[in-house]
C-alpha cells in the first residue's frame, strides 16, 4: 500500500512540478556561487543577498505596482550586498567566510529593521496578480493527459523565473567553458598570479563575478517573494542560500552538476510536503510526520557531507578559492 | 660601499640599448630591495643578472615586468621612456617573463595556458580551440619548441612546463625575455637543451635577461653580467673578460672559497642501512620502489636526482615521518623501521628538513626555543620533561648563536625575523649540536647565500670527520658533487646507480633522466665518438654547435 503510493508519487507531476520549482529557486544562487568561487572568492552570503532581494522586491512592487521594476531592484540590491562582500574580500583581503557570514547577519537585521519602517508597521500583505511574477499557462494544453499532461504540468506551467534560470544555467556553462572570458575567470580562480602575469585584471574579474553572484541571488529572492510565496516574511529564505551553497559543492563547482544537485534537493524539499500525505508505512517512528519531515529535510545536508568527505567522488574547489590575491613581492 | 666595477666595453657595446633602467629604488617596510640601481641591456645579447638570494634581482625584474612599482627611477625600452604600471604594459612593450615558480595553471591545457589573456578572437569571443592550436603549432615550428597543445599542463614534466612558459612569452611577441632562475629545477641535459633554445632565440633577434646564482651558467651562456649585492649594482662585467672567482667576490663582497676543502673519507662501520624500502606518496602512489644503500661512519653519501623522484619520501621514511610499506631501516644493528620521529631522534638520527619554514622551524618561536625543538625533554633543558629550564636554554642558544655565526640580535629574536641563511643556520646548529650518529641533511643550503653555504658545507664536512654518517639530499648537483664521497642517483623511487664523485656530469645527468647505468655508459661512448650534441630539441644549427664544446669544459671545471 505505502510502496505503491510512493511509486505513484515519484512519477507524478504533483512531485516534479513543485520539485522543479524549488530546484530552480536554488539554482540561481547556486550558479551565483559557482561563478564567484570559480573566480576565487568564497561566497557564503547567497542567503543574505537572496533575502535582501526578496525584501526590496516586495517593497518596490507594493509601492510602484511594477513587477519588472521590483525584479530589477531585487537584483540590484542583491548585487549591492555582493559588492560589499567583494569590497571586503578583494580590496581589504578580509577572511571571505567571515565577510559572508557578516553579510548574512546584516541582511537579516536590515530587512527586519526596515520592514516596519517601509510598511508602517503592518508588514507586506499577501500579493495578488498583477503584483506577482506570473506562471506560464498554455491554455490549449490545459486538459491534456498522459505524457503530454505530465510534461505540461511539470515543464510548461512554471514561473517565468524558472525559464530564466534555465537560460542562466545554459549561459553560465557556455560562459565558463566555451568563451575567452570563462577561461580568464577560471585562471583567476586557480592561479591569480599566473593570470596577472598573463595580463589579466584579477581584481576586475573577481569584482564582476562576485557582483554577478549577487545579481543572481537577488533575482532568486524576487522569485521567492513575488513568484512563489507572494508575500515577504522576515527570514523567509529559511536557509535556501545555504542549501544552494551545498548544491554548488555537491555539483563540484560545475554548472550542470550543480543544476542536478539543485534538482535533487528541490525534489527532496517537495517530498517533505508530500510524504505525510502518503498512507502509513507501519514503521511507527517514520509514520509520525513530526519525525519523517525533519528526517527528509536532512537529505541535502547529508548528501553534501558525503561529497565533502569524498564518498560520492571528491569535490575539488578551485585552487585559489578563498585566497586573497597579493600581487608582486619577492 | 660604492665599489663599482666597470669594464671598458669593446665590441658588444655597439648594439643599441633594449632596456635601460635608471636610478631604480624600491623599499618595503624594513627592507631596501633596490637602492639606486642602474641596468643596461643591449639588443640581441644574453645578459646575466647575478647576485645572492635577497640581492634584489627578482625585485628589479618584477619592476621591469610591472609586478612591482618602484619608489623612484625611470625605465627606457628601446630608448623611449616607458610607463609600466602592470604586466599588461610590459607585455605591450614586448617584455616577457618566465618566472622561477612557473605561472602556469595546472588543470588547463597547454594551449589554454599559452593564449591566456591574449586569446584569438579577443575578450568577448568564444574560445577558438582550433585557432589557438594552429598559432601554437606555428610558434613551435619557428622556435623548435615542441609540445602537445592539448596536454594537461599539470601532467607535464618540469622541463616541458618551462617550454610552455617560453612559448607563452613568445606568443605574446616578446622581444625581451626575462628568465628568472630557469635552471633550478632542470637536469643537466634539460639545462643544455634550454641553453640551445635561448641561443636560438638570440640568433632570431631576441634579447634575454637571465637571472641566476650559478656562476658556471653565467660563463657558459651570457655576453655581459650585472652583479647585485644587497640591493645595489656592484659590477658590470663582460663575460669573456671575467671569471667565476671575480663574480663570486663581487656577489659576496669578499674572497670566497668556491670549492669545499676536504680530505678523503675514512669510512668506518655501517651506521645507516636502508634495505629494500618501499613507501607510498601522499596521493597513494608508489614513491619508493625498493631502495637499498648503506652509509658508513665518516662518509657523506649524496642522493642526486631530479626533484620528485622519491628523495623526500626516502628522507621521511628514515626520519620517522612516513610509514614504510616494506623493507627495513637499520641504525647500526638496531631496527628503526617505522619508529616515530621522536624515537628515531632519540636513537641518534638528526634531520635537517628540506623546507626550513615548513618543518625546520617554528617561525613564531624565538631563536632560543627553536634551538631546542625536539630536544625539550632533555634533562639539560627541562625538569622531568615538564618544566623548562629557561636559563639553561638561553645559555645553550647563546653558545650556538656564537658557534654557528647566526646573525641574530639575540636568542629571544623571533625566527621569522631572520634572513633565510640565518634561519638555516639555526636549524643546522640545532641538528649538529645533538652530536648525532647519522645526519640526514635535505637541501641543507637551499635559498641560502654563498657565505652561509660555505659555512654549512664546512660544518657538514667537520661532522663527517668527527665520525658521523651523513646522508645528503640535494637538488644542486654541484653541492652533491663537491661534498659527497659517494653519489647515489634516484629515479622514480629507485637507486639507479651509485657513483664516485669523479663521475662525469653527463653520466650523472643521464642516470637522473632514467637511463640505466649500462645505457648511460653506451650513450656516453657513442656521443664521444660521434661528437653529437646531447639531444637538442631546437633546430638552430649554429646554436646546437656551441653545445658539445661547453659540456667537457663544464666537466673539467668541476672535476
Amino acid at each position: 500500500m505505502f510502496l505503491s503510493e510512493l511509486g505513484k508519487l515519484l512519477i507524478s507531476g504533483d512531485l516534479w512540478g513543485p520539485g522543479l520549482q524549488f530546484g530552480a529557486l536554488l539554482l540561481l544562487p547556486a550558479l551565483g556561487g559557482v561563478i564567484s568561487e570559480r573566480s576565487g572568492v568564497v561566497n557564503v552570503a547567497m542567503e543574505g543577498m537572496m533575502l535582501t532581494g526578496a525584501f526590496f522586491g516586495a517593497i518596490v512592487v507594493v509601492d510602484t505596482h511594477s513587477v519588472l521594476l521590483a525584479v530589477l531592484v531585487a537584483m540590484l540590491t542583491g548585487g549591492m550586498m555582493a559588492l560589499v562582500h567583494a569590497f571586503f574580500a578583494i580590496q581589504f583581503k578580509a577572511d571571505q567566510i567571515v565577510s559572508g557570514i557578516a553579510i548574512n547577519i546584516a541582511a537579516l537585521g536590515l530587512t527586519g529593521f526596515l520592514l516596519p519602517i517601509f510598511t508602517n508597521g503592518e508588514g507586506v500583505a499577501t500579493l495578488h496578480a498583477p503584483l506577482t511574477l506570473p506562471n506560464l499557462d498554455l491554455a490549449f494544453l490545459d486538459h491534456s493527459a498522459g505524457v503530454l499532461g505530465f510534461i505540461n504540468e511539470v515543464f510548461l506551467q512554471q514561473n517565468v523565473i524558472f525559464y530564466i534560470s534555465i537560460a542562466v544555467l545554459l549561459g553560465m556553462q557556455y560562459l565558463l567553458f566555451h568563451t575567452n572570458i570563462g577561461l580568464r575567470i577560471r585562471s583567476v580562480g586557480e592561479h591569480p598570479q599566473a593570470a596577472d602575469t598573463a595580463g589579466i585584471n584579477v581584481r576586475l574579474i573577481r569584482y564582476l563575478c562576485v557582483i554577478t553572484s549577487g545579481l543572481l541571488s537577488g533575482l532568486a529572492g524576487a522569485f521567492l517573494a513575488l513568484g512563489v510565496a507572494h508575500i515577504f516574511n522576515p527570514n523567509m529564505t529559511e536557509g535556501r542560500g545555504f542549501i544552494a551553497l551545498a548544491a554548488m559543492i555537491f555539483g563540484k563547482w560545475k554548472p550542470w552538476n550543480t543544476a542536478l544537485a539543485c534538482l535533487i534537493f528541490g525534489l527532496g524539499t517537495e517530498l517533505q510536503y508530500q510524504f505525510p500525505l502518503l498512507p502509513t508505512t507501519g514503521i511507527g517512528i517514520i509514520d509520525t510526520p513530526l519525525h519523517s519531515t525533519p528526517l527528509l529535510a536532512m537529505i541535502p545536508y547529508v548528501l553534501t557531507i558525503l561529497v565533502l568527505v569524498g564518498l560520492i567522488g571528491r569535490a575539488v574547489a578551485p585552487a585559489a578559492d578563498g585566497l586573497p590575491y597579493e600581487p608582486g613581492g619577492e | 660601499m660604492q665599489e663599482l666595477i666597470e669594464t671598458q666595453e669593446p665590441g658588444v657595446g655597439e648594439a643599441p640599448l633594449a632596456v635601460e633602467m635608471r636610478h631604480i629604488s624600491k623599499a618595503w617596510p624594513g627592507v631596501v630591495a633596490n637602492d639606486d640601481v642602474n641596468l643596461t641591456v643591449r639588443r640581441g645579447e644574453i645578459h646575466a643578472l647575478v647576485g645572492e638570494n635577497g640581492a634584489g634581482k627578482t625585485t628589479l625584474m618584477n619592476i621591469l615586468y610591472g609586478l612591482v612599482r618602484p619608489n623612484s627611477g625611470e625605465i627606457f625600452i628601446d630608448g623611449k621612456v616607458a610607463r609600466i604600471t602592470g604586466p599588461r604594459d610590459a607585455i605591450s612593450l614586448g617584455i616577457g617573463m618566465v618566472h622561477q615558480h612557473f605561472m602556469l595553471i595546472p588543470p588547463l591545457t597547454v594551449a589554454e595556458n599559452i593564449v591566456l589573456g591574449r586569446e584569438p578572437g579577443g575578450t568577448f569571443s568564444r574560445y577558438q580551440r582550433q585557432e589557438a592550436r594552429a598559432r601554437i603549432a606555428d610558434l613551435s615550428k619557428q622556435y623548435g619548441l615542441h609540445i602537445d597543445p592539448d596536454a594537461i599542463t599539470g601532467q607535464l614534466s618540469v622541463g616541458q612546463q618551462q617550454r610552455v612558459e617560453i612559448l607563452k612569452v613568445l606568443y605574446r611577441q616578446a622581444q625581451i625575455l626575462i628568465m628568472d632562475e630557469p635552471t633550478g629545477v632542470l637536469t643537466p641535459q634539460e639545462t643544455g637543451e634550454l641553453f640551445v633554445v635561448l641561443r636560438g632565440l638570440v640568433a632570431q633577434g631576441k634579447t634575454i635577461i637571465f637571472i641566476t646564482h650559478k656562476l658556471r651558467e653565467v660563463l657558459d651562456l651570457s655576453d655581459r653580467v650585472t652583479v647585485m649585492r644587497r640591493g645595489k649594482v656592484v659590477g658590470n662585467l663582460i663575460t669573456r673578460e671575467t671569471s667565476q672567482e671575480e663574480i663570486a667576490r663581487l656577489m659576496v663582497g669578499r674572497e670566497v672559497l668556491l670549492r669545499v676543502e676536504k680530505t678523503p673519507a675514512r669510512p668506518g662501520d655501517v651506521l645507516l642501512r636502508v634495505d629494500r624500502v618501499t613507501a607510498d606518496s601522499e596521493r597513494g602512489l608508489a614513491a619508493l620502489r625498493g631502495v637499498s644503500f648503506e652509509v658508513r661512519a665518516g662518509e657523506i653519501l649524496g642522493i642526486a636526482g631530479v626533484e620528485g623522484n622519491g628523495q623526500s619520501e626516502l628522507v621521511e621514511v628514515i626520519t620517522g615521518l612516513r610509514r614504510a610499506t616494506g623493507g627495513k631501516v637499520w641504525l647500526g644493528d638496531r631496527d628503526i623501521t617505522n619508529l616515530s620521529a621522536r624515537q628515531v631522534r632519540t636513537a641518534g638520527i638528526a634531520h635537517i628538513p628540506e623546507d626550513r619554514r615548513e618543518s625546520g622551524l617554528v617561525l613564531g618561536y624565538t631563536v632560543g626555543n627553536n634551538m631546542i625543538l625536539g630536544r625539550q625533554r632533555w634533562a639539560l633543558f627541562s625538569i622531568d620533561g615538564i618544566l623548562l629550564r629557561l636559563k639553561q636554554i638561553l645559555n645553550w642558544a647563546v653558545r650556538l648563536i656564537r658557534e654557528f655565526d647566526v646573525r641574530a640580535p639575540g636568542p629571544s629574536t623571533l625566527a621569522r625575523a631572520l634572513s633565510g641563511g640565518n634561519q638555516q643556520k639555526v636549524v643546522v646548529a640545532r641538528e649538529l649540536s645533538a652530536e648525532p650518529k647519522v645526519l640526514v641533511a635535505s637541501q641543507p643550503t637551499r635559498g641560502v647565500d654563498i657565505g652561509a653555504i660555505e659555512f654549512i658545507h664546512r660544518r657538514l664536512v667537520a661532522q663527517r670527520d668527527a665520525g658521523a654518517a651523513i646522508l645528503l639530499v640535494s637538488a644542486e648537483l654541484d653541492e652533491i658533487r663537491s661534498l659527497s664521497d659517494r653519489i647515489a642517483v634516484m629515479y622514480e623511487g629507485r637507486i639507479v646507480g651509485i657513483e664516485s664523485p669523479e663521475v662525469s656530469e653527463e653520466r650523472l645527468g643521464l642516470l637522473m633522466a632514467g637511463a640505466s647505468p649500462q645505457q648511460a655508459e653506451a650513450e656516453r661512448v657513442a656521443r664521444s665518438t660521434e661528437g653529437a650534441a646531447p639531444a637538442p630539441l631546437a633546430s638552430q644549427p649554429q646554436a646546437a654547435e656551441a653545445e658539445p664544446a661547453a659540456s667537457p669544459q663544464q666537466a673539467d671545471a668541476e672535476g
